[in-house]
């Protein structure tokens, strides 16, 4: 009985792996900095990039917390927490004039696949592409397909 | 600009490889000057990591294109991120021949 309660508490003391969370874009810059405020700036708060996508999908997209957490390949209760986490941050700098930083957190890049309607082919479009056109046979009808299926 | 096409054997009516990671050769095209170049795919019997392996090779290589018939999700992260284009064909029985003119 000993020798399973021991193994137990090990498995429980075992901290889970985290899911990386997918984005579709990393925020467009590095700080926010406090002006014209008085006395002296009193740090950083660090804003992660998941924390980032969460506002943007909720606050600034206007999705709901379970089409957002859908998108970034997580559940709605972690969709919620990291959320939380956000919204904290962003008012404990704005109210301590406080920084914001954004630093990569435990994230992954979602670049979905496109498909030629002509020549049937899969291809992706890096941000270095401008046109958007098949690169096998120049054909201007391409659709976007998720990458999961 | 550079392009890579996974291929079955080291020259041009060979058909295309239609694994990235552990491919057999890497055909080189490089549109600027319309040269060919095969490349041995070295981590093609590797235990693991041939997919990483084979996409940094593509990374000092300075690559921008590669097609293939499929590519791992480890490659594909590590390619996404250095703004590589990456397509599938999904016709197999394309010879390296016809890929290089359909895209020249």
């Amino acid at each position: 009985m000993r020798v399973f309660s021991l193994s137990l508490q090990k498995i429980i003391s075992m901290p889970r792996r985290r899911q990386p969370r997918k984005i579709v874009a990393p925020p467009k810059f590095r700080e926010y900095r406090p002006y014209g405020h008085q006395g002296e700036s009193t740090g950083t708060v660090e804003l992660l990039y998941e924390e980032y996508e969460s506002i943007k999908l909720a606050d600034y997209d206007g999705l709901s917390h379970h089409q957002a957490c859908v998108l970034m390949g997580i559940s709605r209760p972690t969709f919620a927490r990291i959320y939380e986490s956000a919204r904290r941050k962003i008012a404990q700098a704005l109210v301590e004039t406080k920084k914001i930083k954004s630093v990569f957190g435990n994230v992954y890049f979602d670049r979905n696949w496109y498909k030629c309607t002509k020549c049937h082919n899969l291809f992706t479009l890096p941000d270095s592409i401008h046109e958007r056109l098949c690169p096998m046979c120049k054909s201007n009808k391409i659709e976007f397909i998720n990458s999961n299926q | 600009m550079k392009t890579i096409i996974t291929a079955a054997e080291p020259n041009l009516k060979s058909l295309m490889d239609l694994r990235f990671g552990r491919c057999q050769y890497f055909c080189l095209f490089d549109d600027a000057n319309g040269g060919v170049s095969f490349i041995k795919n070295e981590g093609q019997d590797a235990q693991g990591g041939a997919g990483t392996k084979a996409a940094e090779k593509m990374i000092s290589l300075g690559v921008k294109r590669i097609i293939s018939g499929d590519f791992g999700p480890k490659a594909k992260e590590l390619l996404d991120k250095f703004q590589i284009q990456l397509i599938k064909i999904t016709d197999n029985n394309k010879s390296i021949n016809e890929i290089i003119s359909s895209i020249k």
